[in-house]
């Protein structure tokens, strides 16, 4: 028991010091403009402290920023589903198919988010007030899905041939095939993808709202850089970090339920 | 007339045949086991008559029209189970049910459901997932699955074989008594004759691989119902297992096959000694060239 608590509490909180430690040496020694920790806890403690408020535009609680951006990450991601999954089935049924879009598919991925976004804005110029927003839906959706579109892939591919000889055997029909057989066998494999892209989705965010400016956990990361006011930097730093660890825990805990089934 | 015939059908993967010249005639109502080693090509041969495969020549033909798909007259359980793990019990049986007869109303299909359930004494399991069932009840819900697809003909695929004895023992005697009740044609292949006498009316040993092909049918005159106990001290069974024993192990040593094997001979670079040694190292030269040669090995069992 005592071994287990040393390993579960103590060790990391170990590493926390230590980083902690060699903040505070690099803030006093070599990096003079970076605020002490104990300087950043003062400086963030109104945004922590009243989560909810609402002082300004780009002067609300931490907690506030956070749902700003939460609801257009799940905008964007939901999106990103909707489009990937049917795609990665197709790419994972037909070799014609993969064939003919996975060369694309591989030169799409590695696109920065930051270079898709004025690709966004230009296609939604016409939208006038709501075009940073589709823009940025858009960025979203597009940096997000391969991770599901290449899982789900690899999912349809993977499915076991017993499967396949029992959909021939008991003559079911497509859609009875696709949706007895062919998703619940991939569902595993598919939220994996879900996962990294959500994953995906959480770093485009930032990315993006601190180009477009709007109030979120990114624009207000970018506008504290502008104002100087370097605590709220890392401030943004660590609660990004926090907010992007518990979506992960929370889709590994779905994916897992799904693993069993 | 026969029921299932199966004309000169031979099918190979690649270069090596697998099966070749197989021909097989089953009667209605008749219960045939297909006796063979391990990868002889078996699961080839059902494969074939379930319409999943397609042969390289030959005709198969069931109740006089030819196979050329899968199809719900012929009821296949599988050596895996091959049960969908997301389905319960009911649901297995319940997906098979609703294909074969989409016109049926939803009491009826749960009745008969229910029914086959009943059938392979699964009804406490009814909804239970198959990760949660053992291997024979696991091959149990298989044959309800395919019994309550009402197919022409049962193919059973080695069913037993990834059993423990005691549940291949008590298993045996529920197909065989579910074939007393149902009066189905069932093709069982097996890897044990012992399994293939105590439940047929016909065995027909399979020859070793690669090539097999159905070696001379044996009757099988015990009365049914048989006595699992009594059965080992018949003289005809005994005799029997041992004609069909000696017939498997003859039908290997028989094949002495050749397997041309391509060898690749390496570069070799010995290191010359002789040689004035270079700023670079030694000078090296290679002595002999990579090369590819073919070699014939006979291949004994």
């Amino acid at each position: 028991m005592k071994t287990f608590k040393l390993d579960w509490i103590i060790l990391p909180l170990l590493g926390m010091l230590a980083v902690l430690g060699l903040w505070e040496i690099s803030s006093l020694t070599w990096a003079k403009d970076l605020p002490t920790p104990a300087k950043t806890w003062e400086v963030s403690r109104p945004y922590l402290a009243e989560p909810f408020a609402k002082r300004g535009e780009m002067d609300q609680g931490i907690l506030r920023f956070i749902w700003y951006s939460l609801i257009l990450v799940a905008k964007g991601y939901t999106l990103a589903l909707i489009i990937g999954t049917p795609i990665g089935f197709m790419l994972g049924l037909s070799p014609t198919f993969t064939k003919i879009f996975d060369p694309i598919i591989q030169v799409l991925r590695p696109v920065s988010p930051l270079a898709w976004f004025p690709l966004g804005l230009m296609l939604f110029l016409s939208a006038g007030r709501n075009a940073s927003e589709l823009g940025a839906l858009f960025t979203i959706a597009v940096c997000s899905m391969w991770p599901t579109v290449l899982n789900t892939a690899v999912g349809v591919r993977a499915i076991p041939q017993d499967y396949l000889n029992v959909a021939k055997v008991l003559k079911l029909s497509r859609t009875k095939t696709l949706f007895k057989v062919l998703i619940p066998a991939t569902l595993p494999y598919m939220f994996t993808g879900f996962r990294l892209s959500l994953g995906i989705a959480w770093l485009v965010i930032v990315a993006v709202e601190m180009l477009i400016g709007r109030p979120g956990i990114g624009g207000f990361l970018w506008q504290e850089y502008n104002s100087a006011i370097y605590e709220h930097i890392i401030l943004c730093i660590i609660t990004i970090g926090v907010v992007g660890f518990i979506l992960d825990r929370l889709m590994s805990l779905v994916e897992k339920r799904f693993k069993t089934a | 007339m026969a029921f299932l015939e199966l004309n000169n059908v031979s099918k190979h993967f690649g270069g090596a045949p697998v099966l070749k010249d197989i021909n097989l005639s089953v009667a209605r109502g008749e219960f045939v086991a297909i006796v063979g080693f391990s990868g002889a090509g078996k699961t080839t041969l059902i494969s074939l008559i379930a319409g999943l495969l397609k042969p390289a020549a030959g005709t198969l033909k069931l109740n006089d029209l030819e196979i050329t798909g899968p199809g719900p007259d012929r009821g296949i359980v599988f050596q895996n189970y091959s049960l969908l793990p997301w389905l319960s019990v009911f649901e297995n049986i319940l997906l098979a049910v609703e294909s074969v007869n989409p016109n049926w109303s939803a009491e009826k299909r749960k009745d008969h459901v229910e029914k086959h359930i009943a059938m392979v004494n699964l009804t406490p399991a009814r909804d239970k997932k198959p990760g949660e069932l053992s291997g024979g009840m696991r091959q149990r819900v298989s044959v309800a699955r395919a019994l309550a697809m009402d197919p022409q003909i049962l193919l059973l695929d080695e069913p037993l074989s990834a059993l423990d004895a005691l549940t291949r023992a008590t298993l045996q005697d529920e197909i065989s008594r579910i074939r007393a009740e149902t009066n189905k044609t069932v093709v069982l292949i097996t890897n044990d004759p012992d399994e293939g006498i105590y439940l047929a009316d016909r065995i027909i040993p399979l020859t070793a691989g690669p090539g097999a092909t159905l070696g001379p049918s044996f009757t099988v005159e015990i009365p049914r119902p048989r006595d699992r106990k009594s059965i080992n001290h018949d003289p005809h069974f005994k005799q029997l297992r041992r004609e069909i024993v000696e017939f498997m192990l003859n039908s290997k040593t028989e094949r002495h096959t050749a397997i041309t094997k391509k060898l690749v001979l390496p570069d070799i670079e010995p290191e010359d000694l002789n040689l004035p040694r270079t700023m670079t190292g030694w000078r090296k030269t290679p002595i002999r060239k990579g090369e590819l040669k073919e070699e014939a090995v006979e291949v004994k069992p």
